[in-house]
């Protein structure tokens, strides 16, 4: 007998609506092992039936051979992985954390989550860190991805959500700017939405260093040099305002601190912000007569503007653009950022980031903690403060004052973090790391328990997808036999550390409570409930009580600042982190492909997508590559300060000739992430992947091993 | 402009001194870049001013003394100020042409009508000259009397420009993009006569007529001299600091003497005084890492700043060496399209690039600057960097 559920796939963070169904012969589903077949939702609004191949492939590693089915066990240090029933592993690990918090203090321990994680996941992982470990040290790998966007919204709003709008919103404004995003790569259901908008006669500006998919579909591309971002968003400002196009009204009646953007634009006069973007003047002036013009607009950013060393002032003067010309906190106009990770959003609101708690509230505000300590029964005063951001978690590891036992789950730091040969050399110097994962990742492989744990379709939770919706993924299937939940293994390991209570492993149940430590926090989930969210294809936050229809469109009436005005930021350019020289000439850019996901500990695992995607490359453009004599398919050894990446070259004119690129989805010879630069957004902590200083040459004979190694690595 | 940019810098680099910013005119630093648009009423003048960071702008405040020794500054009002690190941004003034009847009889300044453009206030008396003017001539055809013309055209006065040397801005262009250039002035109602010198202004009390060397006189009722700057030195010299064009500096931005330093238009830099924004800078940004402590050891080592000219529908990029005459190891590579009014060439010594103008029809300015700057060989046809 077949059943059918509605759930949402695994991956990014439109978290399309998908339907799962199971149990038939899977052979005649066509799905040669995996136990799920996927069928379109065309009912739920975001993806209306569309799917990417990553998400259409999904149940593939429902299928126990692409993953773990036992815990795993190292006996001692360099020794191999065994397998482990699941009592022997909790009680190693919570033997283990408990004698590294008495030898060297509760901050010893660290915790590393992930945006992927649903709500009750990191809402109960912030839970046991907070009230069992009582760390300091929880922080997750959405400080990769959202960070600054958060971190500029909340500067310039007062709040942090992905989107202040619904996708659908987007066919219906006049001008879109979308700055560092490839959603036709990234998220390739959410294209429709650009390509209404030109249908209906919107305009389309995509800002990239490479003409990408979603560029080609432009009206107008701007290619600056990666870390030009800023520069280009302050030339814009000042031909807004040269060209008088400011909405005085607007930023008289609903801002403040315009004096202040108005001369950081003045400092950025059009010859200036051709010579530091490389965008010709004449390109500058077609955008912002384009934008200027429009009576409605938004602003987008992804990783692009915002994973730099100075990502807040990027997105905060791209934001500063959309306040001057009166394009937010209004129908159809605003600034979004779109969020990465499938929880991105909602992985950032309930207590896995270093400084903050349930409810977007903050760790240091005395009240919130009070809020929080009383939902969870403890003094406000046993709660700690704020811990170390991801990159200097993962640096610190192993080292004096730094974490010595690392629970991670959700995560892949050794193919994802910046600087990863580094941060690899820290994961080996811990006494202990349990690793969390259905699958044994790059990072498992180095633990020494390994947890085996359910995926989406196997489990009830919630996300909250990049509009701030709230949706709801159901068990569809039960797990192969020896695979656990995180909310059981939090449960076990809190019983195990002498905290019996407050640990259920039913998700709704940890949702009810949830709701409660968010009530009355920015991100204000208490009228939310899994009734709901099944009734209205997702509930938007903030939802503050059951009668409550919840906000889709945020800021019509007033901003969430005390004043109700948006600030603008008022922000100058800066150089990058590191900038080009004699001995590094080149940008390295780094990025993502359509088949493959985050660190591709789930993607690299299921065929059909790497047929599509089989490895690493470098893209260089042809008067580079003829310069080195590079020629198509040619390895080409990648160096920066850090280390060598090797890949084979892929020549194509899409890229400038001043700078190369590299996806990050893998590890091995031709991981792109041993390249880049930990260089940190004083604001938001987040690293500078998008851009760092390196040289580029044909790799020669010395490198073939170093190849083989890749190959071996992917075929892994 | 350039102590803007380093008070501005040296804040958002975590200096923690207290900066104070000097200057003699009446407002807090602005943007001159922007001075011809603020004349065609583009930008108010109060929408130019430039961000200072954590500084204290004293506008009207005109250091008159420098004391080294003693690490003080006087002040026109007498006032004496003390300091631990002095920055000199002092800039340029304009030149004075050697013109009969520039000045007033009674010693009183500029005859009437007769404007230079280097501050706001300047801009404000010229554009309130400018409302009754009927006709006017700019003397001196470089990149400010260019956008000065075209500014008063703008403005529906009919203008025309003097100029001295052989065709429009010679030190950036050459003679066949400077005539393309005086034919995109024709079109926006300016008249260039080049290689003629300006050598008396007629009139009483105002200023009436142009009359050239060569004895033909210009009717006009307003004159904007526009004949190149000068270092502002008199502070450093009088203080007993080593003046050459300008202040001179080493590659720390340190003038002779201790704690003294000077960027932007006053400095003298491996004997150049750039006299241009960009460069200005580019000093700002490299004192600024150096005073804030954040890169004690940051060195200026020199720009290569590209002319450029992006106002009013005209256009041009001019890089490096442009005149080919000057080296006989030099090749040229030019296209033209007179349809479109478009000029473009490259200058190379075998397969670098060592000049080159766009005129006109600039998408190729990115990948141009690039290769100038970076001073790769080139390795293809360099065709591509025209089309």
């Amino acid at each position: 007998m077949t059943t059918t559920t509605d759930t949402h796939c695994p991956y990014c963070s439109l978290q399309c609506g998908m339907r799962l169904r199971t149990g038939g012969d899977p052979a005649a589903a066509g799905a040669a092992e995996a136990p799920a077949e996927v069928l379109e939702r065309p009912g739920f609004p975001v993806n209306r039936g569309a799917l990417c191949s990553k998400g259409r492939s999904a149940p593939a590693l429902l299928a126990p051979g692409a993953r773990l089915t036992g815990p795993l066990l190292r006996d001692r240090p360099g020794g191999p992985l065994r397998s482990a029933g699941w009592a022997e592993a909790l009680d190693r690990v919570a033997a283990g954390l408990a004698e590294v918090r008495e030898r060297h203090g509760a901050d010893a321990v660290g915790v590393f989550g992930g945006g992927g994680l649903t709500n009750e996941k990191a809402y109960q992982l912030g839970k046991f860190a907070r009230v069992v470990l009582r760390t300091a040290n929880i922080d997750y790998n959405g400080r990769f991805c959202m960070s600054s966007a958060a971190a500029a919204h909340r500067r310039a709003f007062g709040l942090d959500r992905g989107l202040p709008f619904p996708l659908a919103d987007i066919p219906h404004t006049g001008c879109l700017i979308l700055v560092g995003g490839n959603p036709a790569e990234t998220m390739p259901p959410a294209l429709r939405y650009f390509r209404e908008l030109r249908e209906n006669g919107g305009t389309l500006i995509v800002v990239d260093p490479r003409r990408t998919r979603t560029a080609a579909e432009a009206d107008l591309h701007l290619q600056p040099r990666p870390g030009g971002d800023l520069a280009l968003a302050l030339g814009l400002l000042h031909l807004v305002i040269a060209d008088g196009r400011v909405d005085e009204e607007f930023v008289a009646a609903r801002t403040t601190g315009f004096d202040r953007a108005r001369a950081a634009a003045m400092a950025h006069w059009p010859d200036r912000v051709e010579r530091i973007t490389g965008v010709p003047v004449s390109r500058l002036r077609a955008a912002a007569e384009l934008f200027g013009r429009a009576e409605t607009g938004m602003v987008l950013t992804a990783r692009g503007p915002e994973q730099q060393s100075k990502g807040t002032d990027t997105v905060g003067a791209w934001i500063d653009l959309c306040l001057a010309t009166g394009k937010a906190g209004r129908p159809y106009s605003g600034y979004g950022c779109l969020t990465g990770q499938g929880n991105g959003q909602g992985g950032r609101e309930h207590g896995q980031k270093a400084d903050q708690l349930p409810g977007y509230r903050s760790i240091e505000d005395p009240a919130a903690r009070a809020h929080v300590a009383g939902v969870w029964g403890v003094d406000p005063a046993e709660l700690p403060g704020a811990g170390r951001s991801a990159y200097e978690l993962l640096d610190g590891l192993g080292r004096p004052g730094g974490a010595r036992a690392l629970l991670l789950t959700g995560s892949n730091p050794v193919v994802s973090a910046p600087n990863a040969a580094h941060v690899t050399a820290r994961l080996r110097g811990l006494d202990l790391l349990v690793v969390a994962d259905p699958v044994l990742s790059e990072t498992a492989r180095l633990a020494d328990v390994v947890l085996p744990v359910t995926q989406w379709a196997e489990e009830d939770g919630t996300t909250t997808n990049l509009e701030g919706r709230v949706i709801l993924r159901r068990r569809a299937l039960d797990p192969p036999e020896g695979v656990r939940s995180e909310l059981w293994v939090l449960r076990e390991l809190a019983a195990r550390l002498g905290v019996e209570k407050g640990f259920p492993d039913a998700a709704e149940e940890v949702f009810d409570e949830l709701r409660r430590a968010s009530a009355g926090g920015d991100a204000d989930y208490s009228g939310i409930s899994y009734r709901r969210i099944a009734a209205e294809d997702g509930v938007f936050w903030p939802c503050p009580d059951d009668a409550h229809p919840g906000t889709p469109r945020l800021f019509l009436d007033r901003f969430a600042t005390p004043d109700g005005r948006a600030r603008f930021a008022g922000v100058t350019h800066r150089p990058a982190g590191e900038e080009p020289d004699r001995d590094y000439p080149l940008h390295l850019t780094t990025g993502r492909v359509l088949a493959q996901y985050q660190s591709g500990a789930q993607t690299r695992r299921v065929p059909e997508l790497n047929a599509a995607a089989p490895g690493p490359f470098v893209e260089l453009h042809p008067r580079l590559a003829a310069r080195l004599a590079v020629a198509e398919g040619d390895l080409v050894a990648v160096t920066s300060r850090r280390g060598r990446a090797v890949a084979p070259a892929r020549i194509t004119d899409a890229i400038r000739p001043d700078t190369v690129f590299m996806p990050f989805h893998w590890p091995g010879a031709g991981r792109a992430n041993t390249l880049t630069n930990p260089a940190l957004d004083p604001v938001s902590r987040m690293p500078e992947f998008k851009l760092c200083a390196v040289r580029v040459e044909r790799a020669h004979e010395t490198t073939h091993e170093t190849a083989r190694e890749t190959a071996q690595e992917v075929a892994r | 402009m350039a102590a803007a940019r380093f008070a501005e810098r040296y804040t958002a680099l975590g200096g923690t001194g207290r900066v104070t910013v000097y200057g003699a005119e009446p407002r807090p630093p602005y943007n001159r870049v922007l001075l011809a648009d603020v004349l065609t009423g583009r930008y108010d003048a109060e929408s130019i001013a430039l961000p200072l960071g954590g500084a204290e702008p004293r506008p009207g405040c005109e250091v008159v003394a420098l004391d080294p020794a003693a690490r003080t500054l006087g002040l026109a009002d007498g006032t004496v100020e003390p300091w631990d690190e002095l920055v000199l941004a002092t800039g340029a003034n304009p030149v004075l042409p050697p013109i009969r009847g520039l000045r007033r009889v009674d010693g009183g300044g500029l005859t009437e009508g007769v404007h230079t453009l280097r501050t706001l206030e300047d801009c404000g008396r010229l554009a309130e000259d400018a409302v009754a003017a009927r006709r006017a001539v700019v003397i001196g055809g470089g990149v400010l009397g260019v956008s000065a013309a075209r500014a008063l055209a703008a403005l529906g006065v009919p203008t025309e420009i003097v100029h001295q040397g052989p065709y429009l801005i010679e030190r950036q262009l050459d003679a066949q993009a400077g005539e393309v250039l005086r034919g995109r002035l024709r079109e926006v109602g300016v008249e260039t006569y080049p290689g003629n010198r300006a050598r008396a202004l007629r009139g009483e009390d105002r200023v009436t007529g142009v009359e050239l060397a060569n004895g033909y006189v210009l009717d006009c009722d307003l004159v904007v001299l526009a004949c190149g700057t000068r270092p502002r030195t008199a502070l450093a010299h009088t203080a007993g600091l080593p003046v050459a064009t300008g202040v001179p500096v080493d590659d720390a931005l340190a003038t002779a003497a201790p704690g003294v330093h000077a960027i932007g238009d006053c400095a003298e830099h491996r004997s150049t005084v750039h006299g241009l924004a960009l460069p200005a800078w580019d000093q700002a940004d490299v004192l600024a890492l150096r005073l804030s402590g954040a890169e004690p050891d940051a060195r200026y080592t020199g720009s290569r700043p590209p002319a450029r000219l992006s106002t009013g529908g005209l256009e041009y990029a001019a890089f490096g060496a442009v005149d080919e005459s000057l080296d006989p190891g030099l090749d040229v590579l030019r296209l033209t399209d007179a349809t479109r009014g478009s000029y473009k060439k490259l200058v190379l010594r075998g397969d670098r690039l060592v000049g080159a103008i766009l005129l006109g029809d600039l998408a190729g300015v990115d990948a141009l600057a690039e290769a100038w700057q970076r001073d790769d060989p080139l390795v293809d046809h360099p065709l591509h960097l025209l089309t």
